[in-house]
């Protein structure tokens, strides 16, 4: 190996680094707010790149109607909720699982999507995934948002499952990539820097900025701190637990639907691609102990350029090598913290 | 002193097969401070977590001029219920402004913009927090928590605040101060429901006094008579005489 192939296996891993960062970032938010191990982080990846694809292609993309099923599944839980005595509030309800399906249906018909701007598609993308953010916590999560964190771990992986086996009827099984923002490429030194890793950077930086602008500086923000800080303390404030489950998931799936449509160009992407992006992403958020996000940041760059260099040195290793890496992690973390017993 | 804010009939809670309150009665009349005493595991803290609906319960609850069916935090916290519960349950990592204003999260809900003048008012009625406004929740002292705790509820603007074991673990001085606290509030409209073991500065401070023993009502009346009367004395107060004039002898 010389300098100049170290470089570009440099460039490889912290283009990937940027995308694992802010999938761990939305894995360590989701665990802090709801205690979800949220493994389905990888299947809003995967769904962000391929309906992407099929609008580039001039087809409707599936998962609009998988959203409107959504939705109308929600509603039809709120309902059942709302004879049962619960207080509902239907107002919430009602945007967001039909007036916001319903407008993004009516888009996705209404308008030619094929001729139409790439950074257009891409709103559309990421707005049509975002929205399933909180479907997904009312059907899936809601109903046990009380539960042990193994529970809804275990809830999660069956979510994963049907969302991957879902992905593979709306798609199809074959692997889509999509046009880049910016076509251009960049010499500098050895390195050929394609535009769209300049994209996945800096979209990924400011998306962090803002990340921390929302959790700083706004009350929303501050609210979903505060139910990751103390769960009863914030109900008292009247900060709804399921408010607060709805909310993060919205990020959650925005997160990962940003970070599908930001690779798509630079790798093809088949509807069981995200799983694997997501669990780097997972390692990431292990090594920041699930509750630190600039460790959970820093980690993504160390997984990056170690599956970068993995697989230059041992290509048909590099999952594996990565995958192990968790395990010195847990080791090194069970020895700097102290075991603290759930309630 | 008419109307009343919050009425309870017949409040039964129920842990598993257990039941822990045996159809509680209660009533706080608007503007006033009424407090619960009693001993260890009467049910009072019970009590306080059903009324909020943290705790499923079978009974009637009128509050504001509404009934309550099922008791939803959420709803009750809009309609202007507050609860500071024994364990403060503060944002250990979030600065105290944070804190504070995190307290008007379901006013800002509803549109209300006005928050930083109710911080304004609960600055000038702990001027400590306003000192202490960077710093973490976690670093407060046990007193500094308990107002911090306050502040946090009278942020949301409650017509009803209710307190549980507020002098906690708290030295005297500071007691004394939380008490005078509560006793201005009232002079600000707020009602009051205090849950205290410290039954004489509780006494003291309350219009209308309730004792809770094993999960019933067992004495009810305005509070200077319950101060007076000689079971409650014997049981609750007459030790502290008793230590008052040991404490009067030995000086």
């Amino acid at each position: 190996m010389d300098w100049s192939i170290a470089l570009i296996l440099t460039q490889d891993g912290v283009v990937n680094a940027a995308i694992y960062a802010l999938l761990a970032l939305a894995l360590v938010l989701v665990f802090a707010v709801t205690r979800i191990i949220f493994i389905p982080q990888g299947e809003y990846v995967s769904y962000g790149a391929l309906t992407l694809a099929m609008l580039e292609l001039g087809k409707t993309p599936a998962t609009v109607w998988l959203l409107v099923a959504g939705g109308a599944a929600a509603l039809a839980l709120e309902a059942f909720a709302h004879f049962r005595g619960r207080s509902v509030p239907w107002r919430e309800a009602l945007f967001w699982y039909a007036a916001l399906p319903l407008i993004t249906l009516l888009l996705t018909y209404a308008l030619e999507w094929q001729t139409a701007p790439q950074w257009a598609r891409m709103l559309l993308t990421i707005a049509l995934i975002a929205a399933m953010g909180p479907i997904t916590y009312r059907i899936f999560y809601q109903p046990i948002a009380e539960a042990p964190v193994l529970v809804l771990l275990i809830v999660s992986v069956a979510v994963h499952l049907a969302l991957v086996g879902l992905g593979l009827l709306l798609f199809g099984a074959e692997g889509y990539r999509t046009e880049p923002l910016w076509d251009e490429r960049f010499s500098v030194g050895p390195l050929l820097i394609p535009g769209q890793a300049f994209w996945v950077i800096g979209a990924s930086l400011a998306l962090i900025a803002l990340l921390a602008w929302f959790f700083s500086r706004t009350l929303y923000g501050k609210a979903l701190r505060a139910t990751a800080v103390n769960r009863n303390g914030a109900r008292l404030m009247g900060i709804s637990p399921n408010l607060a489950g709805r909310l993060t998931l919205l990020l959650s799936a925005a997160i990962g639907a940003i970070s599908g449509v930001l690779v798509s160009p630079i790798t093809t992407l088949y509807y069981d691609s995200g799983f694997l992006i997501g669990l780097k992403g997972f390692v990431a958020a292990i090594i920041g102990g699930l509750a630190s996000y600039p460790i959970a940041a820093l980690g993504a760059l160390i997984v990056g350029l170690i599956e970068a260099f993995g697989s230059f040195w041992a290509s048909a290793y590099k999952e594996v090598i990565v995958f192990t890496l968790i395990i010195p992690v847990l080791f090194w973390r069970s020895l700097t913290t102290h075991h603290v017993e759930e309630e | 002193m008419n109307d009343t804010i919050l009425s309870v009939e017949n409040l039964h809670v129920r842990y598993g097969k257990v039941e822990a309150l045996h159809g509680v009665s209660i009533a706080v009349p608007a503007g006033a401070i009424v407090t619960v005493i009693g001993p260890n595991g009467a049910g009072k803290t019970t009590l306080l977590s059903a009324i909020m609906g943290l705790l499923p319960s079978q009974g009637t609850i009128h509050f504001a001029g509404e009934t309550i069916t099922v008791p939803d935090v959420e709803y009750l916290v809009q309609r202007g219920m507050a609860l500071v519960p024994e364990k403060r349950e503060l944002f250990g990592e979030m600065s105290v402004e944070d804190n504070l204003i995190l307290g008007a999260f379901q006013r800002y809900r509803k549109g209300d913009r006005s928050i930083s003048e109710t911080l304004d008012e609960v600055y000038q009625l702990f001027p400590r927090l306003k000192e202490r406004r960077t710093q973490m929740a976690a670093t407060l002292s046990g007193g500094e928590r308990q107002m911090l705790a306050v502040g946090r509820a009278l942020m949301g603007k409650p017509k009803l605040l209710m307190l549980d074991e507020p002098s906690l673990g708290l030295a005297p001085l500071i007691i004394r101060e939380i008490f005078r606290t509560i006793a201005r509030l009232r002079e600000q409209g707020v009602s009051i429901l205090l849950v205290e073991q410290n039954a004489r500065a509780a006494l003291q401070v309350a219009d209308i006094g309730y004792v809770l023993e094993t999960g019933e009502v067992t004495l009810a009346g305005p509070a200077e008579r319950l101060a007076n009367n000689p079971q409650v004395i014997e049981t609750y107060l007459g030790m502290s005489k008793r230590q008052e004039k040991l404490a009067a002898v030995s000086a």
